[in-house]
């Protein structure tokens, strides 16, 4: 775990976003929480909690209502090349190759490198997120996940103090999401990038986070807690269900967006609050006896699924 | 079903004519024998079968072939003010469709631009276009005839005012129209507004630019006939006047079908230019 106490990257301090006009409704207030460099960090929670807001407000294509984030102690004023976003609907621009969509951010970085360096740097980004190859083609002619590789060069390749990115695999089917997650673990473990990434896969925010960001339901949402996972950094989308801290984790996030996102507000009525310090939990080192409820509140389908195959399963076998 | 669509319509096509041209053949061939009293001055000017009804002024389908072919073979000879070739007539009408289509286009597409960046000048200049697009372009023709006074350039000028419009308006829904997350791409790479409206902005906008260019060209072909009939000396629309004063039904209907082809070509060369700038997404 990186050192989160030494001057974190990252710093939202009380933000808040008001949308409406004659009924104001925050859409959420009072979110504090910091990123540290090296730091993966995701945020989860329903649609409607302002999620996508949080994000444009780091990216700076958003202004908080109230509140100030920072960036190495400076306030955020507008976008930078520094914070690289990676959009849920890729945003490639279809009439550029993939070359020239990776380039058009090259020499928004360094405008003046010579032709055939660009080229190389370029290149160097294709071939790393596995694209050798389809340097010519056109978004149009590419897959989704192809596509979404296309963003994730880009955002790499102006070599950004930090990555955002804005559910970045929703839009995909299972199969590729599984490999493009792989493939950021891989590249942001090998260069120790720092992320903030917004979602709704609970697997993915285990796979990848350092910590999640658990945000109540929207409006006036909030962060209820924050989920560090005590998973091995060096876990892969293969072997860590088998850890025992996996099922802890999981279980005790489901159960907070199926039941105390929506009523936290009352369970905060009873215990207090602090926004400024939402509390951070480690449920993966929680008690064993302690996960086997969770994982009947938090998983009702499943369970029922598990009865009726169950009771059809005696009834076979009384009848044999 | 072994032919393919393609031919079966051109052998449709082909079939449309020969009907459309027998029933021209049959139409002018009238045969009614009447002798009635014929002015002799009438007689004259279109010939003694015609004036007394035996034929038709109109000619048949093989005279305008005949008159077609004929403008063809010599189309660039010039034998004084009155006596052109039709394609130096067309030549004429051309050159002045290019002069003040491309000076509309050098005005509408930098002010579109501004239109479709900023709705506040969106707002202002609105009032005006409203009540400015709607104007035959013929009604200004007097105006620039008095100011301008030089005939061949206030017929550049009408076309110039036809032309602007759709290219005005189509511009600034095209910039206005840019998807968000493009722009959004730009401003998270601090992309200068220049380069923005270059790289980012203009190829976006550039089918939708394309297109109000194609309408704006397909209008101005079809107002430059209409103003050389006003302001006359050359080009193809004061051509097929000056046939109408010669009663020579044959010419016009020529002049009606060179008309009809290059406005098709014109079209042709934008839709292509189009297909060219057209990204699929």
């Amino acid at each position: 775990m990186p050192d989160r106490e030494e001057r974190p990257l990252i710093r939202a301090e009380a933000i808040a976003k008001v949308f409406g006009g004659d009924t104001v409704t925050a859409v959420f207030e009072d979110v504090w929480f910091s990123i540290a460099r090296g730091e993966f960090v995701v945020l989860i929670g329903h649609s409607g909690c302002g999620k996508t807001t949080i994000l444009n407000i780091l990216a700076g294509l958003d202004a908080p209502s109230a509140g100030v984030v920072l960036v190495d102690e400076r306030e955020i004023d507008g976008p930078s090349l520094d914070r690289a976003v990676i959009f849920q609907s890729h945003a490639l621009l279809p009439w550029m190759s993939v070359a020239g969509n990776i380039a058009f951010a090259v020499r928004s970085r360094w405008a003046d490198r010579p032709k055939r360096k660009l080229r190389e740097h370029v290149q160097k980004f294709i071939d790393l997120v596995g694209l050798t190859g389809s340097e010519k083609k056109r978004p149009a002619e590419l897959s989704g996940g192809m596509k979404q590789r296309v963003g994730i060069a880009r955002a790499l390749s102006i070599q950004p103090k930090m990555l955002l990115m804005d559910e970045p695999f929703s839009a995909l089917d299972a199969l590729t999401r599984g490999t493009l997650q792989d493939e950021v673990l891989r590249l942001c473990q090998a260069t120790n990038q720092t992320v903030f990434m917004i979602t709704h896969d609970v697997d993915e925010a285990i796979l990848l986070a350092d910590r999640i960001v658990l945000m109540t339901n929207g409006p006036r949402a909030k962060i209820a807690e924050i989920v560090l996972n005590t998973l091995p950094r060096e876990r892969t989308r293969h072997d860590m269900h088998k850890h025992p801290h996996y099922y802890r984790i999981r279980n005790h996030i489901i159960e907070f967006l199926v039941d105390r996102s929506k009523a936290f507000d009352q369970e905060i009525a009873a215990r207090g609050y602090d926004a400024k310090h939402p509390p951070l939990v480690s449920p993966g080192l929680a008690e064993p006896p302690q996960a086997v409820p969770a994982l009947a509140a938090s998983q009702p389908i499943p369970i029922a699924a598990l009865r009726a195959g169950g009771s059809d399963q005696i009834q076979g076998r009384r009848l044999a | 079903m072994g032919v393919s669509r393609g031919i079966r319509a051109a052998a449709l096509s082909l079939l449309f004519f020969a009907i459309f041209i027998a029933a021209w053949q049959i139409a002018v061939g009238g045969d009614a024998g009447g002798t009635a009293n014929v002015d002799p001055e009438y007689a004259k000017l279109i010939g003694k079968e015609a004036a007394t009804g035996n034929k038709s002024a109109m000619p048949s389908p093989l005279d305008v072939a005949r008159k077609f072919w004929d403008h063809l073979a010599d189309p660039f000879y010039v034998r004084g003010t009155n006596d052109k070739g039709i394609g130096v007539q067309l030549a004429y009408s051309i050159a002045r469709v290019m002069g003040g289509y491309l000076l509309a286009a050098l005005v509408a597409i930098p002010l579109g631009f501004v239109i479709g960046m900023s709705p506040l000048v969106y707002r202002a200049l609105d009032p005006f276009i409203q009540i400015l697009k709607p104007i035959s372009p013929l009604a200004w023709m007097p105006l620039a005839l008095y100011t301008i006074k030089d005939s061949s350039t206030s017929a550049v000028f009408v076309i110039f005012i036809c032309s602007i419009w759709p290219m005005l308006i189509n511009t600034a829904f095209g910039v206005a129209g840019v998807r968000k997350e493009w722009l959004n791409v730009a401003r998270t790479l601090e992309v200068s507004p220049f380069r923005k409206a270059f790289t980012v902005i203009l190829p976006a906008a550039a089918p939708t630019i394309m297109t109000g260019m194609r309408i704006s060209i397909g209008i101005a072909w079809l107002v430059i006939v209409a103003a050389e009939m006003l302001v006359g000396g050359t080009g193809i629309g004061y051509f097929v006047w000056n046939e109408w004063n010669n009663l020579s039904i044959a010419n016009i209907i020529t002049a009606i079908l060179l008309i009809g082809l290059v406005g098709m070509l014109l079209d042709q060369i934008l839709a292509r230019l189009t297909r060219l700038i057209t990204y699929p997404e």
